[in-house]
């Protein structure tokens, strides 16, 4: 039982982190229709800002802060590129998202090598009703938890929130109101580069990262985004959460290399439901 | 148009394309402060399009417009962010300018009051078309473009609608632009129109004028006009 717990606590861990990955997704995706490749890459890049910022002697606290600011400036500057000229379709831009991750590899290669890297985090272990789990956990699940009620403010409570919504809800419209459409994307960028480099210089310290470690993050946070159709943020979250936990059961009770094809089964089951749901009413 | 006062909105030579498709070819129509004026023509003359382009959201391939104030626009269709609550889809209205008080517009349509907190998508026709009117209102036009009006709305409520246009344009000198289908209410409450065809105007003057129009009357009153 207690091991059984002790696996639950590490799947809502890092299915937290896969919930971070994939609001990202949600809130690019919302509001500009753009599928962001580079999403993965964002979480990478915490990581490696973190720990480059730590070895400099930063204390920890602010090493990992500055790194997700970094990683949001960095989602400023994917989103102008990939954004592009105002007007500039969805899928062209995706396309360049796609170009930027690749990219990516040569510049963490040959800033830091390709090794994995690695930090501590919170180090010890809490007691929580007969479970010990890991610190790093308890911060993971509640640095989650605090980002998206802060975003579910933003989005429900703010003008800003209600000016971003409009433009994922009807963009015409949204022009015609004189929101500017291109700009709010360009925020979207840079919100969804920040929650990127969170869940990275959170998940660091649990899995050591590599230039190419986009690729599974991506996967795992594009899957808990298509729980809600890549366009709602609480079942996204639910569905890293479910995702954290499921893969976390597998590897302990079975074996861990089936993680990331169990999140691209249940990535690709969704997706056929989801168009044979869509399928009748389109056209 | 009022003698001697520069118009609010100008319109010269206006081509608008669509990749190899022209949708505006050569128009040129104007509006004056405080005026009412129709826009009438069949399904594709190019309607849309010229109060997208006045609006900024297409670009003309050729023409100048200058407009002398402020521009909201009704969109076609209404166009409600149907996810957000009557008040929200009002306060956004006001995303150009300071201030964000909806109060104005619920004393324009007091049935609203009551609706402010239900979700847009879940109003009837003629309510979103409140909605619709009263969130162009919040960004404070001098011009107030209205793309068809009447669409799906039971005649009642247009006639409702249109008393509010009336009494907008009297009350504060707002001046309009109407684009109607239904060319026999559109000529009713404007006191000039323009009739456009295949992207080109293709005739304009007084509504008394077109109405009186035997074209106008074969091909957009149902024949002869029955005052
Ligand atoms: N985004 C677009 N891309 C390509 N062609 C377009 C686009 N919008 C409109 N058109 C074309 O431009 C022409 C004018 O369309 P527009 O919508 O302006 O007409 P309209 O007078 O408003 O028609 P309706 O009465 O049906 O609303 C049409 O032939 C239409 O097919
Ligand atoms: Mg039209």
């Amino acid at each position: 039982m207690t091991l059984f717990l002790q696996y639950l606590a590490a799947g809502i861990a890092s299915g937290s982190t896969f919930a971070l990955v994939a609001t990202g997704f949600v809130v690019i995706y919302r509001v500009t229709g753009v599928i962001n490749f580079a999403q993965g890459v964002f979480a990478v890049l915490g990581g490696f800002l973190a720990y480059s910022l730590l070895q400099a002697g930063v204390a920890h606290g602010l090493a990992e802060s500055l790194a997700v600011l970094i990683t949001a400036a960095i989602g400023l500057v994917v989103g102008l590129v990939a954004l592009g000229r105002r007007g500039t379709p969805p899928l062209a831009s995706l396309i360049v998202t796609l170009g930027l991750a690749i990219f990516s590899y040569a510049v963490v290669i040959t800033t830091w090598g390709d090794h994995p890297i690695s930090y501590e985090g919170l180090s010890g272990l809490l007691a929580i009703g007969g479970v010990s789990m890991q610190r790093q956990y308890v911060l993971i699940v509640g640095a989650a938890v605090v980002t998206f009620l802060a975003l579910a403010l933003l989005f429900g409570r703010t003008y800003l929130g209600m000016a971003l919504t409009a433009c994922s809800s009807d963009q015409r419209a949204a022009r015609l109101m004189g929101i500017d459409v291109w700009r709010m994307g360009l925020l979207a960028f840079a919100v969804g580069g920040g929650l990127g480099g969170l869940a990275g210089v959170l998940l660091t310290p649990l899995q050591p990262v590599q230039f190419d470690s986009d690729v599974g993050i991506a996967v795992n946070g594009f899957a808990a985004a298509i729980f809600g159709g890549l366009v709602r943020p609480v079942t996204a979250f639910a569905g890293g959460l479910v995702l954290g936990v499921a893969e976390a059961m597998v590897a302990g009770y079975y074996r861990s290399s089936y993680e990331t094809a169990i999140a691209l089964a249940v990535m690709l089951a969704l997706m056929l439901w989801q168009a044979s749901r869509r399928a009748p009413s389109e056209e | 148009m009022p003698e001697g006062s520069e118009p609010l909105l100008e319109v010269h030579d206006l081509v608008v394309r669509y990749g190899a498709a022209t949708a505006l070819d050569g128009v040129d129509l104007a509006v004056g402060r405080a005026e009412m004026v129709a826009l009438v023509g069949p399904n594709g003359a190019g309607k849309t399009t010229l109060l997208d382009t006045v609006s900024g959201l297409v670009a003309p391939a050729a023409g100048r417009i200058e407009l002398r104030g402020r521009l909201a626009q009704v969109p076609e269709g209404r166009r409600l962010f149907p996810e957000m609550t009557v008040e929200d889809n009002l306060r956004l209205g006001a995303w150009r300018v300071r201030d964000r008080r909806v109060g104005p517009v619920y004393e324009l349509f007091p049935h609203l009051v009551e609706l402010r907190r239900r979700k847009a998508g879940s109003l009837s026709c003629g309510e979103q078309q409140m909605v619709a009117v009263g969130r162009a209102l919040m960004g404070q036009p001098d011009l107030l473009a209205v793309d068809e009006l009447s669409l799906g709305l039971a005649p009642q409520i247009v006639d409702t609608l249109a008393e509010h246009l009336q009494d907008l344009n009297r009350r504060s000198g707002m001046a309009i632009l109407l684009v109607e289908q239904n060319a026999r209410l559109a000529l009713d409450i404007c006191s000039r129109a323009y009739v456009i065809e295949a992207g080109r105007i293709a005739l304009t003057g007084p509504s008394e004028q077109l109405r009186n129009s035997p074209a106008v009357q074969a091909a957009y009153l149902g024949g002869a006009y029955e005052a």
